[in-house]
């Protein structure tokens, strides 16, 4: 019982609070959407305290994007390898909390002021900003596929189907899999 | 015409949950594209234009967009209840979901099959971010910043982050604190 509520990992009870409070930093910092948080994660989660390797971080990500719903769920995952139900309870309060509050406060106050030179300035400024992210994010989640020619393949062409099909990301993800599956991205 | 066609208004916060729960367990790899669907299209609770203006305010909020946008709206129609509602509907079902995937992954971890899956759907959920980026690109070019200015500040983060792995806090609030004050100069000319 005592692994599916705190891991596998044995971990002590001061990892909750710290999750939760780099989780709810990165919530207020993710303009442009939870994925974007990634990178930071990674670097603060594997690099920086060890509790997941490479490859669980990216597989955390890969199946939250397998399930359906938000790309936000990928956090509940990465808390659930870190520290199971407690990990998942500590990283989802974490990624929602401050930034709903900020988000139901600054909705009621800025409706009005969407116009005004201020807001207009933040967006464009953080317009760049919120790209470069993302595809700060997309390098970082090819760390532990660039030993393999199969799946770093996989990821060009990915980018050529979303861009120029209008097939559903779904499909991809399917192949993904099914090409994985058969020792092709190995 | 749709367009003729009234707008309604969601009966109860329940129906609301329903609504968005109904979203969530359709939107693989993201939600935005079936909330435009369902809100606008099928729902009638807001216009075309209000579905934008709602987005880019969940945009430029912190925090995940969808999730902004479910608070907002549930908000405009319920007050704090409608919120709490469609923010239950998008997340319950799905992170139930999510965590049996995860923890059926535990169990079969060691199978070689199921690891080379996860590795080429890594792969692809990698090419799914860097995609989506690059249809985004073609917005930078009428942003208020110029051009040039808005390639460099994308490349900039893109190298700080994902090649030097500065912490984002800095990052956001230096890079982005700089880019937003560039743009309240360009505006204000």
């Amino acid at each position: 019982m005592n692994a599916v509520l705190f891991g596998a990992h044995g971990l002590d009870s001061g990892v909750l609070p710290a999750l939760f409070l780099h989780f709810g930093m990165l919530s207020l910092l993710a303009i442009g959407g939870a994925l974007t948080t990634a990178p930071d994660m990674q670097r603060y989660l594997v690099g920086e305290r060890g509790w997941l390797s490479d490859a669980q971080f990216t597989s955390s990500v890969a199946i939250a994007q397998a399930a359906p719903g938000p790309n936000l769920l990928f956090v509940a995952v990465v808390g659930w390898n870190i520290a199971g139900l407690a990990g998942v309870a500590a990283t989802m309060a974490g990624s929602l909390l401050p930034s709903t509050t900020l988000a139901l406060a600054a909705s009621r106050y800025g409706d009005r002021r969407r116009e005004s030179r201020a807001m207009k300035a933040f967006s464009a400024g953080m317009a760049p900003l919120t790209l470069g992210l993302l595809l700060a994010t997309g390098w970082v989640l090819t760390a532990p596929v660039r030993d393999s020619w199969g799946a770093l393949l996989l990821v060009p062409f990915t980018v050529l189907m979303l861009v120029k099909t209008k097939i559903s990301p779904i499909w991809l993800v399917g192949a993904g899999a099914a090409i994985g599956a058969f020792g092709w991205a190995g | 015409m749709p367009a003729a066609e009234p707008l309604q208004r969601p009966a109860s916060p329940l129906r609301m949950a329903w609504a968005f729960n109904r979203m969530a367990l359709q939107g693989f790899g993201g939600v935005l594209a079936v909330a435009q669907r369902e809100l606008v299209e099928r729902e009638r609770w807001l216009t075309k234009t209000q579905f934008l203006e709602v987005f880019s305010l969940g945009q430029v909020l912190p925090g995940p967009n969808i999730v902004n946008m479910a608070l907002i709206i549930g908000d405009r129609f319920f007050g704090w209840r409608g919120a709490a509602a469609a923010l239950l509907g998008l997340l319950t079902a799905p992170l139930l979901i999510v965590l049996l995937l995860a923890a059926l992954y535990r169990e079969f971890v060691g199978l070689p099959a199921v690891a080379g899956a996860l590795r080429g759907m890594g792969a692809v959920a990698a090419g799914l971010v860097i995609g989506t980026a690059v249809k985004l690109l073609g917005g930078l070019r009428d942003n208020p910043l110029g051009r040039l200015p808005a390639a460099a500040v994308a490349l900039l983060t893109l190298l700080a982050i994902g090649v030097w792995r500065w912490p984002m806090a800095a990052v956001v609030l230096g890079l982005g604190g700089a880019s937003v004050a560039l743009a309240w100069w360009r505006l204000g000319r």
